[in-house]
């Protein structure tokens, strides 16, 4: 029997992740949907001998979509099997819109009534037996946060069924819809729980921009504390104690200054070899990614994680959407932004949530010049920390004000308005630890899966341009302007080729160069803003056409010019 | 009484009597369970001009400041 294709479908925010990651395995791969940008992400599950596929649509109010993701859904459902449609106990009236256009359309469906407990809890109860009956196909009531019911579900996927049901507008729809509600659903009076409070506290402007201000603060504290614990008990000891010696091994095997030494070990300092300089495939190929990087990656996406599933996000950008309007966006775009702190990938994925043209542009342009992933942070903090914090703030505040002005002058001289906020709060919940740890693990092998081919290929060029004095030639054209502007020497050079590549190695590559703080400062600042690493700029021209890419480069080329020889100036 | 979603107190309720705006909004907003006849509460509104945010069927959204001028609510007095 050939597996069969089945799509969890759902209005925003009702718990189909949760779901999804309790029916699946561990195998899950996240994909753009083809043609878009659209991701979705798709398991196996074991049925009887075979396994079937499962996909997690995007969140859907109906099917007359209103924006891309809800094309994709759309497009989705053409191509499966049988729909799981997940509706959310608490809303119960607006989710019962979809289940019904589902049906008229035929699909076999399985309706999963889920946050049963959290409607309880608002004093609503559903009986699952009446709704049974009133749709005509199974319905199984689960909570994706204790995992009830997901057996039941799975054992009762090869009973879903299709019903022909058909209406002809909408207000039939929502006829039929009232009479379903006031035949299943009884309301009765409820307290205010905790969470409830702490909603109506981070969402009231007088409480909740002190909590978000906090919150963000904890974050980034946290993430610190977590990245630099990681390094300094798991992996600086790891790569000293155990990596060392073998790479000393390995040394001692090869002619000193050969080619494959070079290429392999890198270059001796002081007769050592040091992970950070010496610039080998096997040294800092493999320290710079995992040591330095990883730890801050895995804290990074760790704490986004619990953010996003206890429902922090959304009520961020409602309380952001007054500053983001001065730069031409709406509070949304925050997501992006943030998403961009750790890596400007999926940041730029990201910006398909915002509608126009414009927005989409002001905020692509100012996430690649403003916002430094985390690997890069990393390695800013790394290499200037140790000359005293400040200069790590000169750097991040250059940025900061970069990111202000950038805003607001896109916003005066593009044509066009910015748009305006809808979105829908989810309420706060209690992640759940496998859906936590589950996305954590993706977004981890992702990063190692993209970033530690781009590294190793990146020091790999380095060693290569070397070797064929192709780095002397350029940077012979280029060291005046360099020099003369920036104060950079024109072993600078290559810094900034590779920085296309991978900024974190770029960053990595300025600490053997001797150069001076103020120097250190600069490369690094320009090594942000120059321009999108090469993953991220494949990922933007998909994302706004290559022409507006270009305009968007040229904007950042220009910028990284003039702040070079500002701060050169006034360093 | 009928006032927009801005005039609206928080914590206040009221029945939404009309959606000034294209087609495009109004699909929008009820796709989000917001039409008319729903019974709504104001949850809060950010300042100068901000985003306001409503709760309807126990789901909570945030509208833009200029649609939610356009939302017309019949209040008790």
């Amino acid at each position: 029997m050939s597996e069969k294709k089945i799509l969890l479908l759902g209005n925003p925010n009702v718990g189909k992740s949760t779901i999804f990651f309790r029916l699946t395995g561990a195998k899950v791969i996240v994909s753009n949907y083809p043609g878009t940008t659209v991701e979705f992400t798709q398991g196996y599950m074991k049925v009887g001998q075979g396994k079937d596929v499962v996909i997690d649509a995007p969140g859907t109010y109906s099917l007359d979509p209103t924006c891309k993701s809800e094309e994709v859904a759309l497009h989705m459902l053409a191509e499966s099997d049988l729909v799981i449609n997940i509706i959310d106990a608490t809303n119960l009236e607006r989710n019962l819109y979809l289940t019904l256009q589902l049906l008229e359309k035929g699909m076999p469906v399985v309706v999963v009534l889920n946050m049963r407990d959290e409607a309880k809890h608002r004093g609503i109860y559903i009986d699952v037996k009446k709704l049974e009956e009133q749709l005509g196909v199974p319905v199984i009531s689960t909570c994706g946060l204790t995992g009830e019911g997901i057996k039941e579900l799975i054992e009762c996927i090869p009973q879903a069924k299709a019903v022909k049901v058909s209406f002809s507008n909408d207000s039939e729809r929502w006829k039929k819809i009232g009479n379903i509600v006031e035949g299943v659903q009884n309301l009765s009076h409820h307290h205010h729980t905790l969470l409830e409070r702490l909603e109506d506290l981070s969402i009231r402007p007088l409480t909740g921009i002190p909590i978000a201000l906090g919150v963000v603060y904890c974050c980034f504290w946290i993430v610190r504390f977590l990245g630099e614990n990681i390094i300094g008990y798991i992996f600086e000891p790891l790569f000293t104690k155990l990596w060392l010696p073998l790479m000393l091994k390995i040394n001692a095997l090869m002619r000193e200054g050969s080619f494959l030494s070079r290429i392999l070990i890198g270059n001796l300092i002081e007769g050592e070899i040091n992970f950070g300089q010496s610039f080998g495939l096997l040294t800092t190929g493999l320290y710079v990614p995992i040591a330095m990087v990883l730890p801050y990656i895995f804290s990074f996406y760790l704490i986004l994680g619990f953010l996003e599933d206890f429902g922090y996000l959304p009520r961020l950008a409602v309380l952001l959407d007054n500053v983001m309007h001065h730069f031409g966006l709406h509070g949304y775009a925050i997501i992006p932004f943030i998403l961009g702190l750790g890596c400007n990938v999926p940041g730029a994925l990201a910006i398909r949530l915002l509608e126009g043209r414009r927005e989409k542009f002001i905020a692509a342009t100012l996430m690649a010049v403003a916002i430094p992933c985390m690997a890069q942070i990393a390695m800013i903090i790394g290499i200037l920390g140790s000359y005293g914090g400040k200069y790590v703030v000169i750097v991040f505040s250059t940025l900061f004000v970069l990111l202000v002005i950038k805003g607001v002058v896109l916003n005066k001289v593009l044509k066009g308005m910015s748009p305006e906020i809808l979105i829908e709060i989810p309420p706060y919940r209690i992640p759940q630890f496998t859906a936590v740890v589950k996305k954590l693990w993706m977004r981890v092998l992702s990063f190692l899966k993209e970033a530690l081919p781009f590294v190793l290929l990146g020091i790999l060029l380095v060693n290569i341009l070397y070797s064929l004095k192709i780095v002397d030639f350029i940077a012979s054209a280029f060291t005046p302007a360099l020099t003369e502007l920036w104060g950079l020497p024109k072993e600078a050079i290559p810094v900034l080729i590779v920085g296309f590549l991978r900024k974190d190695v770029a960053v990595g590559m300025l600490a053997p160069l001797d150069l001076t703080v103020k120097q250190l400062v600069i490369g690094s600042t320009i090594l942000a803003i120059y321009f999108p690493c090469v993953a991220t700029f494949s990922v933007l021209v998909r994302e706004l056409g290559l022409k507006d890419m270009l305009k968007s480069a040229l904007i950042m080329l220009t910028i990284a010019l003039a702040v070079g020889c500002f701060l050169n100036l006034i360093l | 009484m009928i006032v927009n979603l801005i005039q609206m107190q928080s914590r206040q309720k009221g029945i939404v009597v009309e959606i000034r705006g294209g087609q495009g909004m109004a699909n929008k907003l009820c796709n989000m369970g917001l039409r008319p006849g729903k019974e709504i509460t104001k949850v809060s509104s950010q300042i100068w001009g901000g985003p306001q945010t409503i709760e309807v069927d126990n789901t909570q959204i945030a509208i833009g400041y200029g649609m939610a001028q356009r939302i017309f609510v019949e209040v008790k007095e």
